[in-house]
C-alpha cells in the first residue's frame, strides 16, 4: 500500500500532498517537514530508498523518493510495494504530468517539470494521480490509457465550460499586471460591482 | 431577479480563481499568513452565494489551502453541496476536496450516502469513476455497509474503467465492513481472469493485500496466481503475485517447490529489474521455507547470490542497496553462501551513501562467528576512527556492541579483548551511547566471573583517567562509563590491586562536575572500596592505613554532601556518618573491617529483563477483585487514592482488616525471610552466611590464563589488535598441538574411525581462550512459556481473517456428488428492473475435466431465461468456459422473472473421461428465488419516508427474534446485506429501513435494539415472506 505521496520544493513547501490514510492538518505539515529534513540533507548520487520517518507507519515503512531539479516526489510504501516499481511508477507520473497538463507544449522530456507548472495545476495533476493510484493502491500504469481517460475527462469539462468561464479569463488577464491596489468595491444602493484595478494616470 | 444574475455573475469575474490565489500568496511572501486569512473570508463569502461555480471556485481554493496546513473542515457542508452538482467539472472538484480532508470524524458524512450511490449508478462512466476515486479515501463503517451492493454490482460493470475501480475499492470496503468479504470474494476472484489487464491488475492487487495480512485464507487461489504468473506480461502483475507467492510458500512448501523454477526461469529471461529482484527475494522465501533439508537447491541459491552480487557491484546505488538488503536475508539461512563474499560487503562499509553503509553493516552482524568475530570489528573499529559525522559513528558503535554481545556473547571467545574493545569506544568524542558502552561493562563484568579482575583492573585505569572522559558531560555521553567504571571497582573490588588509589581517585573534587546520578554511585562505592581498604589492613597491628583512608573519606564527603541532587547528598551524609563512627572505633582499636565489609555482602546476580513480567500469578488470585467493599459513591475527593492503593496493594490492606494472631505473624516473618533469602537484591541478615569476600571456593571461579610473557599494552598501538595477533597465534598452537594429538591418536587407534571434526577450522575447533561461563539471568521459578503475542488488537485486518474456503451460509448450495458443486445468489438487476440476476459458482468435483456445459431454464409464464437474440425458446445456454478438476468459476445468468419461487434449471455437463471418450450427465435442479431477491436496494430520504407510512396503504406486522446477542449497528448490517435493505434514519435504540422490490412494492422496518422488527409493506404476501426470511437470517447464527 501507498500511504501517501508527498510533491514539495528544495525549501520544503508543499506542491501536492495526498494522504491515503487519515492525519489532522497539523500533523499532515510535521509528516511534510519531517519527510524533507530526511530527503534533503541527502546527496543526489545516493540511493533513493530511505527507512527511518518515525511519524508515517512504523518500521513497515519506508520512504522512495525522486529529486527532479527543485522538486522532490516523495512516496510513503510499506512492504508490499516494490522500491524499484515505486521509483518507475515516479517518472511515469511525473511524464504524465508534463503530457496531460501541458498539452500544448507536449514536452517529453519529463525531467522538467517545472515547478511553477505544478503550483498553478495543483488540481489538474491531482485527477491525473487519480488514474494512476487510488486510494493507496496502483490502479493503472498502461501509459497509453491513464494518458485517454485523463483527455477524456478534460474534454468533457471543456464541453461544460469550465470552472472559470471566458469573461473571468479576461479580467483576470488584466488583473496580471499587478497593478497598485485601489478600493475596488463601489456600493451602489444594493448593487455591489466590483472595478478592475485600473492604473493611476 | 434578473439583476441579481447581472450582479452574481459581475462578481464573479473578479473572483480570484485557484491561480490567482496561488500568485497572491507567492506575490505575499511576508505576510502570507495574513494575505490568507483575508482569502479566507473572501472564500467564506463566495460559499455564501447560491451559484455552484462561485461555490466550486471556492471549494478549489479550499483544497489548496489545505495542502498547506489549513483545517477547512468547516466547509465540509458546502463541500457536500458541490459534490452534488450535476455537472462533471464541479462534482470533481466536490470530491477532491472530500478525498484530501474528510474522515471517519467528519459528521456531514453521512449526508453523503444517497449522493454517492446516485453518483454510482450515474450512466456517465467519469461521474461513477470521481465518485469511486472520491469514495476510496474518505469511506467509512457506515459507508461501507451501505455501498457495498452497489459496489459489487459495478464490479461486473461493462465498461472495464468502472470494473478496475470498483474492485479496487473493494479493498477499502472490506477493511471498513468485513462481512462483505465472504459474498464478494467470488466474484473478486472471478475478476483475475478478467480481460481487461486492469482490471486484472486491480484483482491483483487487492487479493495480494488481502492475502499479505491472512495468507492461509487465501493458499487455494495458488494455482490460479500460477496460471497468471506463468501467462501474465504485465510487470505490475507479476511483481505483485511473486510478492504473494513470497507470503505464501511458508504455508505450504510444496508450493515452493513448485515455484522454483519458473522463477528462475524470469529470473534468467526478464530484462527488468525490479521484476529480477523480486524473484530473487521470493525464491530466497521459498529457500527459507524449505530449510535445509533440500540440499539440492544449492544451484538456486547460487543463482541468487551470484545476481545479488552484481547488483551490489552496480553503478546505480539504488541496486547496490536492495542488494544488500535481499542478501540478509538469504544470510539467515544460508550464512555460508553469503560469507564468501564478505570482502565485498567490507567494501560497502567505504560506500559515500550512508543508507549503503548501513545495510552493509546489518549484514556484518550476521555474518560474524567465532572465527572471524575479532577481524570483522578490527576492520569496524578502523572505520570508526575514519567515520565522519557522529551520528554513523554512533551507529558504528552500537553495531560494535550488536555484534559482540548478540545471543548472549556466542561469539566471543576472548572477553578480556571485548573489555579492552569497550575501553577503546570510550575514546571516542561527542559520542551518545555512554550509557550502551557502560550497560555492556556492566554486563559482561557480572556475567563473566573469570573476566573479573581483569575489568577489574581497567576501570581502575578508567578511573584514573577520568579527566579525559569528562569533557563531555552531557546526558548519555560518554561520561556514563564511569557509572559502571565505579560500580564495577567498588562491587568487586577484592580483584583491585591497589584500592587506595582506586579510592583516592574517586574522591577527587573534579567528580562533582559530574551528572548526579553518576555522583551517587561513586560515593556508595567509594564506601565499599573503603570497606575493602579495612579488610586488607585488618590484623595488622599498625593501622595507620586504615585510618588515613578514614580520614581521607571525613576530608572528601563533605564535597558530596552539599551536593545539589538529592541522592547523592543523603549517600554521602550517610556515609560520612558511618565513617565517622568507625573513625571513633578506629581510635579505640576496636576490629571494624569486617562488620564494614558485611554491609556490602552478597551476590548480585543479573535478572532476565521480562522476569517480572513472568511470575505466574498464584491459582486462586485475582487480581481484579475487591479486597475490600468497593468505596461508596459519596466518599470525598481525597479519600480516592486510599482506595486505589488498597486495590494494588491488597495483602496490606487485608492485613489491616483481619485479626492477626501472634502465630501468623510469626509464621509470616518465617516466609519473609525464606523470600529474602531468595532474593538476590536482598542484603542478607546473617553475613557469616553468604560471605562472598571470604569465601572464593564456593564460586569454582575457573582460574583465567593470562598470558602474562605479552604485555598488556603495547605503547603506540590499540590494546585489541594485540589480542588479535595473540588470538591468531593461539589459534595456530592449539592447531599444532591438535595436530599432534591426532597424530597420536592416530597411531594409537589406527584403522579406527576418525572423528568428523577434522575439517580445516571448523566452527567448533575454536576453543575460548579461557574457560569462561556465562551466567545466566535469573528467571522467575515455573515461569510461564513465551507468550509474545506481538499481535495489534487494533489492526484492521484482523477482522479479515475469514476462511474464504467455507462456503457462503446465505448463498443456497446444491451439491452433485462426485461431478458439480454449485453456489449461487440471486439479486434483483439495477439496470433492468423487470429481471434478476443469478450468479452461479460451479465447483467441479469430478477428477475428469469438464470439457462443455449447458444450462437451461424450463420458461414458465412468469420466468424466462434470457437467451442471446436468435436463439431459440428452448435453446440451452452454453456456459463460456472449461473446467478443469478441483477448479471452480463463475458465471451470471439473466432470469426475467415476476414473483415466482421456484425456476427448474437443466444442466448437461460434459465430462472428458480420457483423451476422446466423453461422459455426459443430464443434473436437474430448481433454484429457490426468496422474496429477498426481489428486493433492491433503493435509498429513501426521511421526509419521504414519513409521508409512506402516514399514508396509510401499509399493513403492518410484527417480528421477535430470540436469542440474538449481535452489537445493533451488526444487525442492521446484517439486514442491509442480506436483505438488501437501506437504513433512512437511526435514533439511539431504533432503526428504520427501507426497500422496494422490483414491482414498486414499498417495505419498511423498525428494527429496535430489543430485537423486535416492525414492518409494513402494501403488499401482506411479501411482507409476511420477508419477516420469514429474516427470521431464517438470523436463526442461522
Amino acid at each position: 500500500m501507498i500511504k501517501a505521496i508527498l510533491i514539495f520544493n528544495n525549501h520544503g513547501k508543499p506542491r501536492l500532498i495526498r494522504f491515503y490514510q487519515y492525519f489532522a492538518e497539523d500533523m499532515q505539515q510535521q509528516i511534510i517537514r519531517e519527510t524533507f529534513h530526511l530527503v534533503s540533507k541527502r546527496d543526489d548520487n545516493v540511493c533513493n530508498f530511505l527507512e527511518g520517518g518515525s511519524l508515517i507507519g512504523g518500521s513497515d515503512y519506508k520512504l522512495i523518493y525522486r529529486h527532479y531539479a527543485t522538486l522532490y516526489f516523495v512516496f510513503c510504501v510499506d512492504s508490499s510495494e516494490s522500491e524499484l516499481g515505486i521509483l518507475d511508477l515516479i517518472q511515469l507520473i511525473c511524464f504524465f504530468v508534463s503530457v496531460c497538463v501541458f498539452v500544448e507544449t507536449l514536452d517529453k522530456c519529463f525531467e522538467n517539470v517545472c515547478e511553477l507548472d505544478l503550483i498553478f495545476h495543483m488540481d489538474k495533476v491531482h485527477y491525473i494521480l487519480q488514474e494512476v493510484v487510488m486510494g493507496g493502491m496502483v490502479l493503472e500504469t498502461n501509459m497509453n490509457e491513464i494518458v485517454a481517460q485523463v483527455e477524456l475527462q478534460n474534454r468533457m469539462e471543456k464541453s461544460e465550460g469550465g470552472l472559470s468561464a471566458a469573461p473571468a479569463r479576461a479580467v483576470s488577464a488584466v488583473k496580471n499586471m499587478n497593478l497598485p491596489e485601489i478600493p475596488r468595491n463601489i456600493n451602489i444602493g444594493d448593487i455591489n460591482i466590483k472595478v478592475p484595478s485600473l492604473s493611476p494616470f | 431577479m434578473a439583476l441579481k444574475i447581472v450582479k452574481g455573475s459581475i462578481d464573479r469575474m473578479f473572483d480570484k480563481n485557484l491561480q490567482d490565489l496561488v500568485r497572491g500568496i507567492r506575490n505575499h511572501k511576508d505576510d502570507e499568513a495574513k494575505y490568507i486569512s483575508t482569502c479566507i473570508d473572501e472564500i467564506k463569502q463566495e460559499l455564501k452565494q447560491d451559484n455552484i461555480a462561485v461555490k466550486a471556485n471556492a471549494v478549489c481554493k479550499l483544497t489548496y489551502l489545505q495542502m498547506l496546513g489549513y483545517d477547512v473542515s468547516w466547509a465540509a457542508f458546502n463541500i457536500v453541496e458541490v459534490m452534488s452538482s450535476s455537472k462533471f467539472t464541479y462534482k470533481r472538484i466536490g470530491y477532491l476536496a472530500a478525498s484530501q480532508c474528510f474522515h471517519e470524524g467528519t459528521d456531514v458524512i453521512m449526508l453523503t450516502t444517497n449522493q454517492i450511490r446516485k453518483d454510482l449508478s450515474s450512466p456517465n462512466q467519469y461521474d461513477t469513476g470521481v465518485a469511486l476515486t472520491g469514495l476510496s479515501c474518505f469511506v467509512t463503517p457506515d459507508l461501507a455497509r451501505d455501498l457495498a451492493n452497489d459496489i459489487m454490482t459495478l464490479m461486473s460493470h461493462t465498461k472495464p474503467y468502472i470494473r478496475k475501480k470498483a474492485v479496487l475499492i473493494m479493498y477499502k470496503v472490506f477493511l471498513k465492513y468485513p462481512e462483505s468479504l465472504r459474498p464478494a470474494f467470488p466474484r473478486l476472484k472471478e475478476k483475475l481472469e478478467d480481460p481487461d489487464p486492469g482490471v486484472q491488475s486491480a484483482a491483483v492487487n487487492v487479493i495480494c493485500e488481502l492475502a499479505r495480512r491472512n495468507p492461509k485464507n487465501y493458499l487455494s487461489l495458488a494455482p490460479l496466481f500460477f496460471k497468471l504468473m506463468t501467462s501474465s506480461t504485465n510487470n505490475w502483475v507479476l511483481i505483485k503475485i511473486i510478492k504473494l507467492f513470497g507470503a505464501l510458500t511458508p504455508l505450504e512448501p510444496r508450493l515452493g517447490k513448485k515455484l522454483i523454477e519458473p522463477l528462475t526461469n524470469l529470473i534468467h529471461s526478464t530484462s527488468a529489474m525490479s521484476l529480477l529482484y523480486e524473484c530473487v527475494n521470493t525464491v530466497i522465501a521459498v529457500l527459507i521455507s524449505l530449510s535445509s533439508g533440500m540440499p539440492n537447491h544449492s544451484a538456486s541459491i547460487q543463482l541468487c547470490v551470484q545476481k545479488l552480487r552484481i547488483l551490489i557491484e552496480d553503478s546505480d546505488q539504488n541496486l547496490k542497496y536492495l542488494g544488500l538488503l535481499a542478501m540478509s536475508k538469504i544470510l539467515k539461512t544460508h550464512p555460508k553462501s553469503v560469507q564468501s563474499h564478505k570482502d565485498l560487503i567490507l567494501q560497502c562499509l567505504d560506500d559515500k551513501d550512508e543508507s549503503i553503509r548501513l545495510r552493509a553493516l546489518d549484514l556484518l552482524y550476521g555474518m560474524v562467528s567465532k572465527k572471524n568475530l575479532m577481524e570483522i570489528v578490527k576492520k569496524l573499529m578502523l572505520h570508526v576512527d575514519k567515520a565522519e559525522g557522529t551520528t554513523y559513528r554512533d551507529e558504528l558503535l552500537t553495531k560494535i556492541i550488536d555484534i559482540c554481545s548478540q545471543s548472549n556473547f556466542q561469539y566471543i571467545t576472548n572477553f578480556e579483548w571485548y573489555i579492552s574493545i569497550l575501553v577503546e569506544l570510550t575514546r571516542l568524542e561527542g559520542t551518545r551511547h555512554g550509557h550502551l558502552i557502560a550497560s555492556q561493562m556492566l554486563d559482561v563484568a557480572i556475567r563473566v566471573k573469570a573476566i573479573r579482575g581483569f575489568a577489574v583492573a581497567q576501570m581502575a585505569t578508567l578511573l584514573d583517567n577520568a579527566h579525559l572522559l569528562t569533557g563531555n558531560t552531557q546526558r548519555n555521553g560518554i561520561c556514563e562509563v564511569l557509572y559502571a567504571a565505579a560500580w564495577i571497582c567498588g562491587e568487586f573490588s577484592e580483584h583491585l590491586e591497589d584500592p587506595m588509589q582506586t579510592l583516592e581517585a574517586m574522591l577527587r573534587p573534579k567528580v562533582a562536575t559530574l551528572p548526579g546520578h553518576i555522583q551517587a554511585v561513586y560515593v556508595q562505592n567509594a564506601a565499599k572500596l573503603f570497606a575493602t581498604v579495612l579488610r586488607k589492613h585488618d590484623g595488622e597491628t599498625e593501622s595507620q592505613a586504615a585510618q588515613e583512608t578514614s580520614q581521607l573519606l571525613i576530608d572528601r564527603l563533605p564535597l558530596f554532601v552539599q551536593s545539589a541532587n538529592l541522592e547523592v547528598q543523603e549517600r554521602a551524609s550517610c556515609i560520612l556518618q558511618l565513617v565517622k563512627y568507625i573513625q571513633k572505633l578506629q581510635q579505640k582499636n576496636v576490629e571494624v573491617a569486617e562488620e564494614v565489609t558485611a554491609l556490602f555482602a552478597g551476590e548480585l546476580n543479573p535478572v532476565a529483563p521480562k522476569a517480572q513480567k513472568k511470575v505466574p500469578i498464584p491459582e486462586g488470585l485475582d487480581l481484579d477483585a475487591w479486597i475490600n467493599e468497593p468505596p461508596s459513591e459519596s466518599e470525598s475527593e481525597d479519600e480516592k487514592p486510599k482506595a486505589v492503593f488498597a486495590k494494588e496493594e491488597p495483602k496490606h490492606s487485608r492485613s489491616r482488616h483481619t485479626e492477626v494472631d501472634e502465630k501468623e505473624l510469626a509464621r509470616r516473618r518465617e516466609v519473609r525471610k525464606q523470600e529474602q533469602a531468595n532474593n538476590p537484591f536482598y542484603i542478607k541478615a546473617s553475613p557469616s552466611s553468604q560471605k562472598v569476600y571470604d569465601a572464593p571456593g564456593v564460586e569454582h571461579i575457573p582460574v583465567v590464563q593470562i598470558d602474562l610473557s605479552v604485555p598488556l599494552k603495547v605503547p603506540g598501538m590499540p590494546m585489541s589488535d594485540q589480542y588479535l595477533k595473540l588470538e591468531v597465534e593461539r589459534r595456530q598452537k592449539e592447531k599444532a598441538e591438535r595436530k599432534k594429538k591426532e597424530k597420536k591418536k592416530k597411531r594409537e587407534k589406527r584403522g579406527k574411525e576418525r572423528k568428523a571434526d577434522s575439517g580445516p577450522e571448523s566452527e567448533e575447533d575454536i576453543t575460548p581462550a579461557h574457560q569462561v561461563d556465562i551466567v545466566t539471568e535469573e528467571m522467575p521459578e515455573n515461569a510461564l512459556p513465551s507468550d509474545d503475542d506481538d499481535k495489534d488488537p487494533n489492526d484492521p485486518h484482523k477482522a479479515l481473517d475469514i476462511d474464504l474456503d467455507k462456503y457462503v451460509p446465505y448463498c443456497r448450495h446444491l451439491q452433485f456428488i462426485h461431478v458439480l458443486h454449485i453456489v449461487y445468489d440471486i439479486q434483483g438487476n439495477h439496470q433492468d428492473e423487470s429481471k434478476v440476476v443469478v450468479s452461479v459458482i460451479f465447483e467441479n468435483k469430478s477428477d475428469s475435466f469438464l470439457k462443455s456445459m449447458e444450462f437451461n431454464v424450463l420458461d414458465s409464464l412468469n420466468s424466462k431465461l434470457q437467451r442471446p437474440e436468435g436463439a431459440g425458446a428452448h435453446d440451452s445456454l452454453t456456459v463460456p468456459f472449461q473446467l478443469p478438476p478441483g477448479q471452480d468459476t463463475h458465471a451470471f445468468l439473466f432470469v426475467s422473472s415476476v414473483s415466482v419461487s421456484i425456476v427448474a434449471v437443466c444442466i448437461d455437463c460434459f465430462l472428458m473421461q480420457s483423451d476422446e471418450s466423453s461422459t455426459h450427465e443430464k443434473l436437474d435442479f430448481k433454484l429457490h428465488f426468496t422474496c429477498t431477491s426481489y428486493l433492491i436496494t433503493t435509498p429513501c430520504y426521511s421526509d419521504a419516508y414519513a409521508k409512506l407510512l402516514e399514508s396509510g396503504d401499509l399493513k403492518g406486522s410484527s417480528l421477535r427474534l430470540e436469542g440474538i446477542n449481535m452489537p445493533f449497528h451488526h444487525l442492521l448490517a446484517r439486514i442491509c446485506f442480506h436483505h438488501h435493505f437501506s437504513v433512512v434514519e437511526r435514533i439511539d435504540s431504533c432503526a428504520s429501513m427501507y426497500s422496494r422490490s422490483i414491482q414498486g412494492h414499498h417495505v419498511c422496518l423498525l428494527v429496535k435494539t430489543t430485537v423486535s422488527i416492525d414492518a409494513k409493506c402494501d403488499e401482506p404476501s411479501l411482507l409476511g415472506n420477508v419477516l420469514d426470511e429474516i427470521k431464517q437470517t438470523f436463526s442461522k447464527c
